[in-house]
């Protein structure tokens, strides 16, 4: 018979409180905050369209909340998320294809996929100012 | 040779131990492809549609090339980001009542906003 009182003290595989924090970890996590953000996010789509659909009226009180400061905001926040979740999906896609899976490809990966959404990101919304 | 410990109907039916086989796995990263060139023609029509007020919107989505894509581009993220919030729930709520009670409303949340976007895209497409 299993001795059930042995299992409380088996060692567990280290998990993130024990790991020090690494840039392709990190990048990792980010990429489920990005995709959660990204989830949750969908609901300012559904109020804007969804008010749309409904009327002028509506649709002037989405439009307005997104044109002002703090939806400015969030729309260039959520434009990181989605360019970041993006680019770090492609960044998987590399790797399904079997490759970059070495120590300093996965480094390079994560810089690039870091300073690629960073960079897109300034390139949008400086398209977004110009064309306003 | 290493043994196989999978019975023969199982190895027949190829499922593995979630009995779901490899549909979500698969199902993720073809969305994951269509979302690249879909988003970003997102980006693209928020941008030309910025500024033009209720109008501008309603006549960019009356265009039918526009409400295609973005009827794409619902159905593929809304696809994508369930299956997406459905491995975090898996990865991190162990209490097997909770999870499932998550997994619920991760799919009610999502058919709910692929609906009211699709209606408002239709309904705007349409006419208003």
């Amino acid at each position: 018979m299993a001795d059930l009182s042995r299992k409380s003290a088996r060692p567990l595989s280290p998990h993130l409180q024990i790991y020090r924090p690494m840039l392709t970890m990190m990048m990792s996590i980010v990429h489920r905050i990005t995709g959660s953000a990204l989830y949750v996010g969908t609901l300012l789509l559904v109020w804007w369209l969804v008010a749309a659909a409904a009327g002028p009226a509506y649709f002037e009180v989405a439009d307005g909340f997104f044109g002002s400061i703090v939806g400015q905001l969030i729309l260039f926040g959520y434009t990181w998320a989605l360019l970041h979740h993006m680019l770090g999906g492609i960044r998987h896609f590399i790797w399904d294809f079997g490759h970059g899976h070495g120590a300093e490809a996965r480094e390079l990966l994560a810089k690039g996929t870091l300073a690629g959404s960073i960079v897109l990101t300034i390139l949008v919304w400086i398209v977004v100012i110009i064309l306003r | 040779m290493k043994a196989d410990i999978r019975t023969p109907l199982g190895r027949v039916r190829g499922l593995g131990s979630a009995r779901d086989g490899t549909g979500h796995f698969w199902r993720q990263r073809l969305t994951a492809a269509s979302n690249v060139p879909l988003l970003l023609y997102f980006v693209v029509f928020l941008i030309s549609v910025q500024g033009t007020g209720h109008a501008g919107l309603v006549a960019a989505l009356q265009n039918p090339l526009n409400a295609i894509a973005m009827l794409l581009v619902v159905i593929s993220a809304v696809v994508h980001m369930r299956i997406g919030m459905q491995v975090i729930i898996e990865d991190y709520v162990h209490a097997e009542g909770l999870k499932i009670l998550l997994l619920m409303g991760n799919t009610f949340f999502a058919v709910f906003v692929g609906l009211a976007l699709v209606f408002s895209i239709l309904k705007i497409g349409f006419g208003g």
